[in-house]
């Protein structure tokens, strides 16, 4: 079986990154899907009944929604940084802005806003029915050495 | 043994009503007015570096998160539901596979609005974290907090009257 660090080698020479998605267990859990429009990627977290945590809202579990915020942002920088590997998360800071709820996907687009040789800062933007309407932002470092 | 602890019972009767909580498996070990603490054992499918093993940020963010916002209800003289205004995590060290994590959360400060925590998460020594979380929630008031959610959580307890001198 191929390591993660040769799936993803191979996934940097395609540009298809389907096969490092499906080797993270978690992005699977929560069912984190991606769509590529060029340059641009949009985030997906589709809607699922085992990712509520008010159940009288319904509302995503907010743990769940910085969950899929930070992943897009560490897939985010494999995609446009062709890490070898995975980038390693040292903070990560939630702003929730309105109710994510139940019943509805969730997407996510990120924002690579200052890349070091180490460190990358990210901001990362969630939104269900409007783009503009954000239900959370977010702001994370990763380090991208080993 | 709930019955004789209020804190314990409210915190397992909250974290058991969140569906992602019992996906993951957390379990509320112990709860007073001081602090709770929160068991989520290791599990494969809860990992985000498959070279490590090493379970993802967002595990311990749900873990933070559920830990912190059932210490606000712990923390209040009423029940309300308090949504998360903010979060902000430090990932001091990875977790060591294998092993469970515990998260161990405080409400430093009660307000009319506003409930202020921290949270650390740990592998059995609260002195070697893995992950420090501090977050604030919202005070919707209890009057917003639908009844059967309120008697789902609060069961037959009565809400510790001392509570009421920190609201």
């Amino acid at each position: 079986m191929a390591t993660f660090e040769e799936i993803l080698k191979q996934c940097h020479e395609t540009r298809k990154y389907r096969p490092v998605v499906d080797a993270i267990p978690y992005a699977g859990l929560i069912g984190l899907d991606y769509q590529r429009f060029g340059h641009d990627v949009i985030f997906k977290l589709p809607d699922n009944p085992d990712n509520i945590g008010n159940p009288i809202l319904p509302a995503v579990h907010g743990g769940v929604v910085g969950g899929f915020m930070e992943m897009s942002a560490a897939i985010h920088l494999l995609m446009m940084l062709d890490t070898p590997a995975m980038p390693k998360i040292v903070d990560f800071s939630l702003d929730y802005l309105r109710p994510v709820r139940g019943g509805r996907d969730t997407f996510a687009e990120c924002q690579v806003i200052r890349q070091g040789s180490r460190v990358a800062n990210v901001i990362i933007n969630a939104w269900q029915t409007k783009r503009e309407e954000a239900v959370a932002t977010a702001r994370a470092h990763f380090l991208l050495a080993p | 043994m709930s019955e004789s602890n209020p804190y314990l019972g409210r915190a397992q009767r909250f974290v058991g009503a969140l569906r992602q909580c019992q996906v993951l498996g957390m379990k509320v070990t112990e709860a007073n007015a001081e602090g709770l603490t929160i068991e989520l054992p290791y599990n494969e499918s809860h990992v985000g570096n498959p070279t490590t093993g090493v379970i993802h940020g967002g595990v311990l963010t749900t873990l933070m998160d559920t830990a912190s916002g059932t210490m606000v209800i712990n923390a209040l003289p009423e029940f309300e539901l308090c949504p998360t205004l903010d979060l902000r995590v430090d990932y001091v060290r990875a977790a060591e596979p294998h092993k469970s994590i515990f998260a161990f959360a405080e409400a430093y400060r009660v307000s009319r609005n506003v409930v202020f925590t921290r949270c650390t998460v740990h592998q059995g020594d609260l002195d070697f974290p893995v992950a420090n979380c501090v977050a604030a929630f919202m005070r919707i008031g209890a009057h917003m907090t639908p009844p059967d959610f309120k008697a789902l959580v609060v069961g037959d307890d009565t809400f510790d009257e001392s509570n009421k001198l920190k609201g």
